[in-house]
């Protein structure tokens, strides 16, 4: 379990000071996947830092299953920092190392004899799926494999925890796909508890159970991913939800309701049957769902006709399927 | 004099200039590269920030670098002499050439350190690593290519700078082509001995980027 207890991280630039985190209480279960979701300059990144100390915390104290790391010398530090793997966006691979060494690397530095380290590295590599470019240096693998390498050197000590700092947003969709899925294979397989900093809400239901959301350097909304996707409280998790495009509502002359869905069958075709049961034309003004495993994930701004009964017929059929609702406006609720 | 005296004449003049600079560069890096990690990982980014010890190393190293090498040359002969009890010959000359290599080989190093992706270094620190496994396992070997660009630099400078080592009873093809060329009006002696400096820093150059080529494992190939 990783805790935070009143967190405050306060940077003093030339003239003014920033408060990069204020009072940040945090309590990272294991075996969780912990989404921690803002847009930039909302303190992710100094967040992340903070629970393994490459940023000190102005004040506030930070735990390790119950071992004060914020009381630590450095040296022990160091030591509890190879329980904690950290992925980069950059990936930050030594250039002048091929695959195999990168991951033996974290081994050296702990004292793993090479012979053990390298025996080590290869399973590691065979993990992510990258047996064939073992010999490969940085430059010539692809980001996503750049990516699988940082992952494996990141699980090398056999780590409790694994910080990803935007560990996709480098990445293209597809690639981004298949790196979640090997995090959270290693999240199941390993039982490797992975806290995940993202500005992308899809990294968040794609493989996050529980989801913190993060605004100028304080938590605003915390719980479990579907509650807070489904029904979120406060506006910025709305606005990190909700579509981003903003529509020129002159043209709205209907009702607005935004579908969250959180796993229902994605075979359900949903729209089409919303429009037999109403008898009347309905608008799609966005849509951006994702099939995961045979359900659906995402959301849908529907424009219905200005009428209640076709709305009461909607809602009667949408309960039915258990597909969350909203009603508002095309740029927000 | 005869063509024959002369190839041996430059022969001698080389093989004492490329001992000199060799032994002066490898003597210059003993010092310099531990000088110039320090400077790396006491600025205010680095990974042992302290700024006194910065700030004076920084202070030392600009005061020897702009010491002018013919000053330096001449104001270092008494502690030539008590070092080595001469001041005149090849292995004498090595001294002053040291003295004025060791802060500009310490702020190359500084800033082929400051080359190395901070990123890399952050993961390191991420990794559990301890200050001097940062330096022997990330910075030094991240930095090579870089390191050895510099080393060729050091190399024809110091070249340059043991030319002018010959007025003041320095060996080599310096002394040669001042000796032959300045004082005896031999004016083909000079130009053969330029000729020959041109080789010998263009036969450097090539094999530092050679190296440098070979071993940049971040050139695709």
């Amino acid at each position: 379990m990783i805790r935070l207890e009143g967190v405050n991280k306060t940077f003093r630039l030339k003239k003014r000071e920033v408060k990069a985190l204020k009072d940040i209480n945090l309590i990272i279960e294991d075996g969780s996947i912990f989404g921690i979701i803002g847009s930039s300059g909302a303190g992710k990144s100094t967040l992340v830092r903070c629970l393994n100390l490459l940023e000190r915390p102005t004040s506030g104290k930070v735990f390790l299953d119950e071992v004060e790391l914020t009381s630590l010398k450095k040296s022990k530090l160091r030591e509890e920092r190879r329980k904690i793997g950290m992925v980069f966006q950059q990936f930050n691979l030594l250039a002048q190392r091929n695959a195999l060494m990168n991951v033996c690397y974290p081994l050296e530095i702990a004292g793993v004899p090479i012979k053990e380290a390298k025996k080590r590295a290869i399973e590691l590599l065979k993990l992510v799926g990258l047996e064939d470019r073992m010999q490969n240096y940085p430059a010539q693998l692809s980001g996503g494999q750049k990516q699988r390498v940082a992952i494996a050197r990141a699980l090398a000590t056999e780590p409790k925890y694994l910080l990803c700092d935007e560990a996709t947003s480098a990445l293209d969709p597809n690639t981004t796909n298949s790196i979640l899925d090997l995090l959270k294979e290693i999240n199941e397989r390993m039982g490797v508890t992975i806290i995940v900093i993202t500005h992308e809400m899809k990294v968040v239901e794609k493989i996050c159970t529980q989801v913190a959301v993060l605004n100028e350097g304080e938590i605003v909304e915390e719980g479990t991913v579907q509650d807070v996707f489904l029904a979120p409280k406060t506006k910025i998790a709305q606005e990190m939800i909700y579509p981003k495009q903003k529509y020129d509502e002159s043209h709205v002359t209907g009702r607005i309701f935004r579908l969250a869905f959180g796993g229902q069958a994605s075979s359900e075709p949903i729209v089409a049957n919303l429009v037999l049961r109403c008898q009347k034309p309905i608008g799609i003004l966005n849509a951006g769902t994702e099939d995961i495993g045979g359900k659906a994930y995402g959301q849908m701004l529907l424009e219905f006709p200005n009428d209640e009964e076709v709305i009461s017929e909607a809602k009667k059929y949408l309960d039915s399927i258990g597909v969350h609702y909203e009603e508002g406006t095309a740029n927000g609720i | 004099m005869e063509f024959s005296q002369i190839v041996a004449l430059l022969w001698k003049g080389s093989l004492e200039s490329i001992y000199m600079i060799i032994v002066s560069t490898v003597c210059s890096y003993i010092v310099g590269i531990p000088l110039g990690v320090l400077l790396f990982i006491t600025d205010k980014n680095g990974i042992c920030r302290c700024r006194p010890v910065n700030l004076i190393l920084g202070i030392i190293v600009n005061l020897t670098r702009s010491i002018p090498f013919i000053i330096l040359l001449i104001a270092i002969l008494p502690f030539t002499r008590a070092l080595l009890g001469t001041t005149i010959g090849t292995t004498a000359t090595i001294v002053p050439l040291v003295a004025a290599a060791i802060p500009f080989i310490a702020r190359m190093v500084e800033s082929s350190l400051k080359e190395v992706d901070p990123g890399v270094i952050e993961a390191a620190q991420a990794m559990g690593s301890s200050p001097m496994q940062i330096i022997v396992k990330v910075l030094l070997p991240e930095a090579r290519p870089s390191l050895i660009v510099g080393c060729t630099i050091a190399f024809t400078t110091l070249l340059g700078y043991s030319a002018m080592a010959g007025f003041t009873g320095g060996g080599g093809l310096g002394a040669i082509a001042i000796n032959y060329g300045y004082y005896r009006y031999q004016s083909d002696i000079m130009w053969a001995t330029v000729f020959v400096l041109v080789i010998i820093v263009q036969v450097f150059q090539e094999l530092g980027m050679f190296i440098v080529n070979k071993t940049d494992k971040r050139i695709r190939n």
